[in-house]
This record gives structure tokens, sequence and C-alpha cells, in this order.
């Protein structure tokens, strides 16, 4: 089993992001989680705001998901390849003047969980930004979606927050904003 | 199915006050546990589309050379079990060698560089390696506190393999006296954790009358132990 009796490394520590990351970090083909055009894709929008309710014109936004058969282009996927092809799975927008994000993409299909069960469709979020000092890990849930009631994630969350995990639909997609105190705090996971 | 390991006491806290723009921007409430399931041990492999041949030398690119002392940058991108993480994108962005972003935002009244931009990518090597050359970037005053200046440092940022091994980051030059005084590099509160932000001098890195050498390795989570007792889980 372990192949290697090294004594475990101790792991770089996380820093900020700082504010001057967008002429470094930001791609022109960042917030295409898919192709402008892939049947189904839609726009996720939304705004960053600071404890004082104003929002973070300096951060950045990053997604992790599955393609619409809830499948990961990755090799720890145990199911095999993905047959979306120009599927990404990851998407990057950095936050505008006004602390607003956008990304195109496609709903994910649900999830195994190993052991029984599904996860209900969601995205994996990151968020950076100046003043944080480690990432922030969120997700984002559809509104419209049933498998929510059953998601064992979701259904941890104490009912009077839980709201902060799912998105509005909006005239183009869907609308997620983040919140990183005061009383809408958006949920932020430990991993 | 892999899960990574925590690594908690070599991160600085989510809440550090003394880094004066964390106040109104920290989440106040704990974290949540998020299991790690398909969507967090798994995570983008960004690798070849997205770097060119020439993007790990951020001296070129411009009409000219750009203005401070060439270096070399380089080193390893491994994870806590000691593996090199190899095929993996490094991102690299910095001032230029007077302190200076090129980014609207930055007000310094340092000169800009027209022959420095300042952003750099490269992937790892089968071993993990990574190099980039560049020039010693300028400490720069930001007023988080009476005459704050930050130590000159280099922004990495890394994906490993994995959604739990996000990484950015900062390499600092050794012996910087500004770390003293900066909230940001002394937020982490393991000495052994903050010396390891520090890139060591280096004279075989050093290319003789050409540039000064540093290497820095970079550590991603390592691999939880595969638990003995599940033998169904080759599904």
């Amino acid at each position: 089993m372990s192949e290697l009796q090294v004594k475990p490394l101790q792991t770089t520590p996380s820093q900020t992001v700082g504010p001057f990351f967008s002429f470094g970090l930001v791609w022109e083909d960042g917030p295409y989680v898919v192709p402008e055009g892939t049947p189904g894709a839609f726009r996720i929008e939304g705004t960053v705001f600071d404890g004082a309710g104003v929002p973070v014109p300096d951060a950045v936004i990053e997604t992790w998901q599955a393609d619409q058969d809830g499948r990961f282009d990755h090799p720890d996927d145990p199911r095999g390849p993905v047959r979306w092809k120009d599927f990404r799975g990851f998407g990057r927008s950095a936050t505008d003047p006004v602390g607003g994000y956008s990304l195109l993409t496609v709903k994910p299909g649900p999830l195994p969980v190993i052991g029984g069960g599904l996860e209900a469709p969601h995205l994996n979020v990151s968020v950076f930004s100046r003043g944080m000092l480690v990432r922030l890990v969120t997700r984002i849930y559809f509104p419209d979606e049933e498998a929510n009631t059953a998601d064992p994630v979701l259904t941890s969350i104490d009912p009077a927050r839980r709201a902060t995990l799912v998105a509005e639909s909006a005239p183009h997609g869907y609308r997620f904003d983040i919140h990183l105190q005061g009383e809408h705090e958006t949920v932020f996971f430990d991993l | 199915m892999p899960t990574y390991r925590q690594d908690t006491a070599s991160h600085p806290p989510v809440r550090f006050p003394e880094y004066r723009s964390n106040v109104p921007r920290a989440p106040h409430r704990p974290f949540v546990l998020l299991p790690q399931r398909l969507g967090e041990i798994t995570g983008p492999l960004l690798g070849e589309g997205r770097v060119g041949p020439n993007d790990n030398d951020l001296t070129l690119g411009h009409d000219g050379e750009p203005q401070g002392q060439r270096i070399i940058v380089s080193g390893r991108v491994l994870d806590g079990d000691g593996r090199p993480v190899a095929g993996t994108l490094v991102e690299a962005w910095q001032a230029n060698a007077a302190g200076r972003y090129r980014h609207d935002a930055d007000r310094h009244p340092a000169p800009l560089d027209p022959n420095f931009t300042g952003v750099g990518r490269t992937i790892t090597d089968a071993d993990g390696r990574y190099s980039f050359t560049t020039i010693h970037p300028g400490a720069y005053p930001w007023r988080n506190h009476d005459n704050a200046w930050r130590p000159a440092h280099i922004h990495f940022s890394l994906f490993g393999t994995a959604f739990t091994q996000r990484l950015i980051t900062q390499m600092y030059f050794p012996g910087d006296p500004l770390f003293a005084q900066d909230p940001i590099f002394n937020s982490v509160r393991d000495p052994k954790a903050r010396e390891a932000m520090v890139a060591r001098f280096d004279l075989d890195t050093t290319v003789s009358e050409w540039a000064l050498g540093y290497q820095w390795d970079i550590v991603l989570r390592g691999k939880n132990p595969t638990p003995l007792e599940e033998e169904d889980d080759d599904e």
C-alpha cells in the first residue's frame, strides 16, 4: 500500500492572491466552462459582498464541476472518460469594478456517493481575494432540483443557512451572490 | 479513491486583523466540514494548451531587456508524501524591479518598465520541476500600517491534481529585512512553515555572468492512507 515511507512534508502555506492578480490570472477563455453555443449552456452571475455590504472588486471565482452525465474529466473518477468534447469543467472569473463575476456553463448531472445515495447537481467554488489569506470554498446548487432535498451536504446544513448555497433563477441562467460576512454570510466549507 | 489530508497548522488563520483588509472580508461563522468525494478529489488538469514556449521567461516578449537583477527561480512541486506533481500548471505574477505592478489599481509612484509585464506560466516536468527566468521584484509600500512595506515576493498559483490541492501562495527572498513588519508573511504562525515560503539562494542555479539563481520547492497536500477494511471500493 504505502510504497513511500518518507516523512510527510509540510504543506506550503497559503497567502493572499493580492489586489493585482488580474493581469496574471485572468484568461480570455476563463469564464467558459463550456464553449459558447454548447447545448443547454447558461450563465451563472453574481456579486461578491464584504461585511459592510460593499461589492468586492478584486476577487477571483473559480468553479469545478462534473459534466452533464455527472462525470469528471479526471483519472480518479473511476467511471472512465467523459463523452463531451471541449468540456473543461473549470471556470475562472475575476470580479469587475462592481464586484460581479460571470461564467458560462451547463448543469452537471447528479453524482454517485460511494456507499449509496446521490449528490444533487452542484458546482464546487473557490473564492480568492485581497484581504483573504486562505481560499474560501463553497458550492452552488440549483433552485429547480428535486434532488436537493436528499443531497447529503445540503441537508447537513442548518436550514436557516441552506439558501446561501442555492442559486436563484435569472434571465440568462442563474444568480449566485457571495456574502463574505453578515446576516446572509455564505456557508463556506473546510475540506 | 484517494482523499487528501488537511495541514491546517501550516496555513494562516481565516481571520487575521493585523492584515487590515482581512477585517471586512474574513467570514465570521465556522466552516462546515465537507466530505471528500468525487468532486473534491478530482480537479482541473490544466496543462499544455495554456502555456506557450517562452511563457516561463518573464524577461522576453518586449522590445528590450527589463530593468533589474535577472534571476532564475526553479524548484519542484511535490505533494505532502514527497511525490513529484508532474504536468501541472504553475502561474506566477509579480511587481517590477521598482516595486510596481502593471495594473491599473497600482498607484505606487515608482516607474513602470516598458519591457516587463510580470506574468509567467509553466508546466512541471515528469519530476515535478519548474523554472522561471525573471527579474528580482522590488519591495513596495501598501499603507496597511504606518510605514508598511511588502517584502519582495512572487505570487504563485498551483492546481495539483485535485480540488483539495488548489493553492495560491507567495515566494519570498532569503534574509529580507522587511519580514518582521509584514502581517501577510507573519500570518503564518508556524516558523517552519513561514521559512518554507522563503527561497534558497543556490549557486548551482546561478548562470555565470547572466543571472542569480534561487531554488524553491512547493508542497501541496498529501494523500490520506487508504483504509484497508474497505475492500469493495473498486466501483
